[in-house]
């Protein structure tokens, strides 16, 4: 690494960064004296320091090109192991549904589309490949990487994804290969993924140009942990009546567990939220005006109609709970544990819930809609995501006959609403709404 | 006369009302054509309905509107989808129905009802026209048949021609090859049938037969759709004698419910 990058880089972390992170949330303020919504309780505190974390994150992240080692990661990537060499790392997924929550979906898929990618092909990847292809980004400019790290654990549209990046930014590809769980983890797969990371250490070493230290992956290890949990433990707010959180806030305070697990910051921010949460439960403060039903959620976010849900139910007394999406990243990161590093970190990323069985993901739902006193499920058929949406009608049946919970389906996608049908979704979730009053 | 109600359907290609009186007894009905303005239609088969029962728009004592076009009947009382509505007058029709299947103009559902004419559950076409109304219009203007002579067409079949269920448009190219191939049209148009069937047989399957199953919607005049549809689900299929009210039949019983 060359000595300039390198001094630019500690020069805007230390005083460009609070600046512009300054001004973002000088700008939330603005925003929030404007617009008051009358369903919905008063908004969480916490939000403009995530706005900062976020937004310091990615406006870092184009200075940290050359200063430090840049890596570009899949969501259920073990990102643990390459904070232990200090690499930046930048979750497309998460500029993705970051892209399509400001609405950009249509027009950065629509680029890589114009290259010959088919619409079929999730939009994440379209996104990110049209960002690549254009430069085109709502944060200004994404970091060259120096290296890609993907898992096949949530999908194996990874694999091509990540292959056309590295073609595109002719760099090495790291996957991490998890077998998907049918019954129960046997101990060939265990040494198979362990042996996985032996082989990646030396890599890593060479492309960071940095030693690995057992001693930092440890300590990295145990804050991820610790995230996951406190992430745990701000989820498990919700099973209070009224909850004092939406899923909607959820899957935006999702964003540092996904994207800067394993930092300080990230355990430092859920404690703050959860203190705040645990505080409007004992005020007995909901998130909702006026909680009467309470819903769980199936599948990512469709991240361009959060606002609107949000008010939609929230007029309706309706209020979501929980979610399979949201409970994925408290399931279990929480198996790291530093005394067993790599064996831990293999459990941890391969019993995720889209590399396991569906009878696991059945008896996940069931805990869940038990635990939040949950009354009606909706369910998002994502378009882009298959593995996530395969056997929601099996599911959808199961828990119909076993727990007598109404449910609807909506067919949609996360960021593309080229996919999304106003009217059509309207209907179903108005029939499910006549559904779930007339219940009782 | 006192106390009674309409029931209106606003859907994509039909508009249709239906009033009741306080006994449940059908006094007359309409369908109009939508065409482009919806609250335009609402008004006119509400008239042209309040009409043949010799009433007086004015004196009406509720008003319940379903359909796509819900929104637009700004005098309705109450708003409900034609999901509870379909399983409402199916039930009324039919009191052993378990299952409604709706094949409208551009949406097609299939829906579970309860022995006290409640919605369990349902499921609906999604973004595609292939299994609706819409297919077999398209279908009758390539063809040159009119859409009410298609059924009887159909049934004096021998063989069927193989259409695939996956795309409107590619269909229709489907059956210009057919055409051109000189393949028998009652053929095409049975496969034509067959299609639909299979599309909405896909969506029907997910909630398990059971019960008395009842075809609502227009196609449901389709002799052919309907003779293949039994043969699929197995059994024999209640149909309406005016299957295209039942939605607006079953807003009239919301009205009466909430008086």
């Amino acid at each position: 690494m060359s000595i300039a990058p390198e001094i630019r880089y500690r020069f805007m972390k230390d005083i460009g960064a609070p600046l512009v992170m300054g001004m973002a949330g000088l700008k939330g303020k603005r925003k929030a004296a404007i617009k008051r919504d009358i369903p919905l309780g008063p908004p969480l505190k916490c939000s403009k320091r995530l706005k900062e974390i976020m937004t310091r994150h990615y406006f870092l992240s184009r200075y940290a090109e050359g200063a430090r080692p840049v890596a570009w990661v899949t969501s259920g990537a073990p990102v643990e192991l390459l904070r232990a060499f200090d690499f930046y790392t930048v979750y497309p997924e998460n500029h993705g549904a970051l892209c399509g929550a400001q609405k950009l979906g249509p027009e950065l898929c629509s680029i890589a589309e114009g290259h010959g990618y088919n619409q079929d092909l999730c939009s994440y990847a379209r996104i990110d490949i049209g960002v690549c292809l254009s430069g085109k980004t709502p944060v200004g400019r994404l970091p060259r990487p120096d290296i890609l790290f993907a898992s096949n654990n949530i999908c194996q549209t990874v694999m091509y994804w990540y292959r056309v990046l590295a073609h595109h930014w002719k760099i090495p590809l790291m996957v991490f290969d998890t077998p998907f769980n049918f019954v129960s983890l046997d101990r060939s797969a265990i040494t198979y993924m362990v042996r996985q990371f032996e082989e990646m250490i030396p890599e890593l070493e060479r492309i960071s140009g940095r030693k690995f230290s057992e001693k930092k992956f440890k300590e990295v290890l145990r804050l991820g942990k610790s995230s996951a949990m406190a992430w745990g433990e701000v989820l498990a707010t919700m099973k209070t009546v009224p909850s004092p959180m939406t899923i909607f806030d959820a899957f935006v305070h999702l964003a540092p567990i996904v994207s800067l697990r394993g930092l300080p910051v990230t355990l430092e921010y859920y404690n703050v939220l959860l203190s705040e949460l645990k505080d409007r439960v004992s005020k007995g403060i909901g998130a909702i005006v006026n909680e009467r039903k309470r819903l769980m959620w199936d599948n990512i976010a469709i991240w361009y109609k959060i606002r609107d849900f949000s008010r939609l139910f929230a007029e309706r007394g309706m209020n979501f709970v929980t979610a399979t999406y949201t409970n994925a990243w408290a399931e279990t990161i929480s198996y790291m544990d530093e005394r067993n590093p790599m064996e831990s970190l293999a459990k941890a990323y391969s019993l995720v819930i889209l590399n396991n069985n569906l009878d696991h993901r059945l008896k996940l739902m069931e805990r869940l809609i038990k635990e939040y006193q949950v009354d009606g499920l909706v369910i998002h058929s994502a378009r882009s995501c298959k593995p996530y949406s395969v056997g929601q009608y099996d599911l959808k049946r199961l828990l119909m006959e076993r727990l007598a919970v109404p449910s609807v389906v909506i067919e949609a996608d996360i960021t593309d609403f080229r996919a999304y049908s106003e009217e059509q979704t309207t209907t179903r979730l108005e029939a499910f709404f006549e559904n779930i009053e007339d219940g009782g | 006369m006192k106390g009674w109600v309409i029931g209106i359907d606003v859907g994509s290609l039909t508009t249709d009302a239906v009033i009741m009186d306080e006994d449940k007894r059908v006094l007359s009905f309409s369908i109009v054509d939508t065409g482009y303005n919806s609250t335009d239609a609402a008004r006119e088969a509400m008239t042209v309905a309040a009409g043949r029962a010799g009433l007086e728009l004015e004196d009406v004592s509720r008003l319940v509107a379903t359909g796509y076009g819900r929104a637009a009947v700004p005098e309705a009382n109450k708003r409900v989808t034609e999901i509870a509505c379909h399983a409402a007058g199916a039930v009324y029709l039919f009191p052993d129905t378990e299952m409604v299947i709706d094949i409208g103009g551009q949406d097609s559902k299939v829906i579970k009802v309860g022995k006290d004419g409640r919605v369990q559950d349902f499921v609906m076409n999604d973004k595609c026209a292939a299994g609706t109304g819409r297919f077999l219009e398209v279908m009758s203007a390539k063809l040159k048949i009119p859409l009410d002579g298609m059924g009887d067409i159909s049934i004096s079949a021998r063989g069927e021609a193989a259409i695939s269920s996956v795309c409107t448009v590619f269909a229709e190219s489907e059956v210009v090859s057919l055409v051109a191939r000189n393949c028998p049209k009652e053929e095409i148009v049975k496969g034509i049938h067959r299609s639909v069937v299979n599309r909405v047989w896909a969506m029907t399957r997910q909630l398990r037969v059971s019960g008395g199953v009842t075809m609502t919607g227009g196609v449901a005049k389709n002799r052919g759709v309907v003779a293949l549809m039994e043969e699929r689900v197995g059994r024999r299929i209640n149909v309406p004698d005016e299957p295209q009210i039942v939605g607006a039949l079953g807003a009239a019983l919301f009205a009466l419910r909430e008086k």
